[in-house]
């Protein structure tokens, strides 16, 4: 799953099956973004396997630890996607049944006054 | 010759361009500004497409450029526009295009959902083949939350937990005029298959029950999420075939759950799109007649016209979001000195149709679950 070289372990080539750009290309944007990094790319050897290559190589750090965190940054930034998208919806509806219930009442002072 | 240069040495003192009063420390100069969070859209075809990632880029600038996840978490931004029970359109803004195509191909491939797979056929005398009208049955969104069913493998026994019967028996008698058989015709089962296997066990007893293609262990009717609930096809009116006088069909159709990346009957979205938020920018004061021509040639009227009195007119740009690049505005001559169409790079409107079976928030919440299960199935293969 990872190849690499037994003496240095800053650079290495991790093999994921069952993968394909949505994930690649999400790790590989996290990873770019850490200063430890000095190259990352992935690339799909043939579309009809399910399979990715991710290349790491980075400024003395183990390539794994370094893969390892930029995943775990990738998933706290979609737990706080989905707590802002979850937050949003809310503040959406609740200012829509407001909205709803203004217009409701509107309606009901204008049969009464009628 | 050498006094000389000496003398100059000694004046010639180090200094850091950032000592001199006008250069911006820890930002980028505005042209540099523009590059990284803006797509040029120019005539021939857009510039500065690929999001600058690498975190050392701009070092020499003293502008640190990696992936501050406070940075991040504090500016990124969620602001829904519309929400109905089918659709939805929502702005994420703060986040980069890698992570929005990561959510949409989630959305439209890796989602479940129950869609009719098995179909067994007693009798078709319609017009329609067998594949076609099993096809046909196959696209037909059902309305049930997939959450509540498992995945069947093929060594799987058909159950309760894992399958969906519906039934399907409609006849055209002689004499009267053609039917049009709609999905409301497919009726729930809940209690399992209804049609009898073939078992060549004769030593079975004849007491027992007859062994039909599913093994129900207990009614799905039971169930306190479908008791009051009958699972039915979300849309009522959709033709699946036409019958003509003495023509029958009679069949039973499996649903289970599957993925929009084996099929796309299994996807819960219509479709899922995303668009960068168009910026229009007037780069000069456009007035009078060219103010008249710039608005009448938009044909979504992004522009608007600005009264300034004494008969004088500016244009002004009054819907930028409804811009959708066609580029007609900097088409002719020079226009391209006043008008410059731009995209913003991290902001994104996202827009879910859903077919029926979840609604669209819902939808999007579980794609963002799935990409952190992916994240989390790496991080353990890893370690």
């Amino acid at each position: 799953m990872e190849h690499g070289s037994f003496t240095d372990n800053s650079a290495a080539t991790f093999s994921l099956t069952e993968e394909d750009h949505t994930l690649a290309n999400a790790v590989r944007f996290t990873l770019n973004q850490d200063p430890r990094v000095t190259f990352c790319g992935y690339s799909i050897p043939h579309p009809s396997n399910a399979r990715v290559n991710i290349r790491v190589q980075t400024t003395g750090d183990p390539a794994r630890e370094v893969l390892k965190d930029a995943c775990q940054d990738l998933m706290l930034m979609c737990r706080h996607v989905r707590s802002s998208f979850d937050k949003a919806v809310e503040d959406f509806k609740a200012s829509n049944a407001v909205k709803a219930m203004k217009i409701d009442s509107q309606d009901s002072d204008l049969e009464e006054s009628e | 010759m050498a006094g000389q240069g000496e003398e100059r040495g000694e004046e010639k003192k180090k200094f850091s361009i950032w000592d001199l009063p006008d250069v911006p420390a820890g930002q980028l100069p505005p042209h540099l500004e523009l590059q990284r969070t803006r797509v040029l859209c120019n005539k021939d075809a857009p510039i500065h497409t690929e999001s600058v990632l690498y975190s050392g880029a701009y070092a020499s600038m003293g502008v640190d450029n990696s992936l501050r996840l406070d940075h991040f978490c504090n500016n990124f931004r969620v602001e829904v526009v519309r929400l109905t029970e089918e659709d939805m359109e929502f702005d994420m803004i703060g986040i980069d295009a890698a992570i929005a195509n990561a959510f949409r191909r989630i959305l439209i491939a890796e989602l479940p959902t129950m869609a009719i797979e098995k179909v067994l056929i007693a009798n078709n005398t319609s017009v329609v083949q067998d594949e076609v009208l099993a096809h046909r049955l196959g696209l037909i969104p059902i309305s049930v939350d997939p959450r509540l069913f498992e995945y069947m493998s093929e060594n799987d026994q058909p159950n309760e937990k894992n399958t969906i019967v519906f039934k399907l028996h409609v006849r055209c008698k002689r004499g009267s005029p053609r039917i049009t058989v709609k999905s409301d015709e497919l009726k729930w089962l809940p209690n399992g298959s209804e049609l009898i296997k073939e078992s060549r066990n004769v030593a079975s007893d004849s007491a027992s029950k007859p062994e039909t293609y599913t093994s129900f262990s207990c009614s799905q009717d039971t169930l306190p999420e479908f008791a009051n609930n009958p699972i039915a096809p979300k849309y009522l009116d959709i033709i699946i075939s036409k019958l003509g006088p003495g023509q029958e069909i009679e069949l039973e159709a499996h649903a289970v759950k599957g993925m929009g990346k084996t099929h796309a009957k299994w996807s819960p979205v219509a479709t899922a799109w995303y668009r960068m938020l168009p910026e229009v920018v007037l780069l000069e004061e456009v007035e009078d007649d060219l103010a008249e021509g710039l608005k009448s040639k938009c044909p979504v009227n992004v522009f608007d016209i600005e009264d300034l009195g004494k008969g004088k007119k500016r244009a002004t740009v009054a819907r930028p979001r409804a811009c959708t690049l066609c580029r007609e505005c900097i088409r002719g001559e020079e226009w391209e000195k006043r008008v410059a169409i731009r995209r913003v790079r991290d902001h994104f409107i996202f827009t879910i149709e859903s077919t029926g079976a979840l609604p669209p928030d819902v939808l999007f919440t579980e794609a963002v679950k799935i990409l952190e299960d992916k994240c989390e199935r790496v991080i353990t293969e890893l370690s």
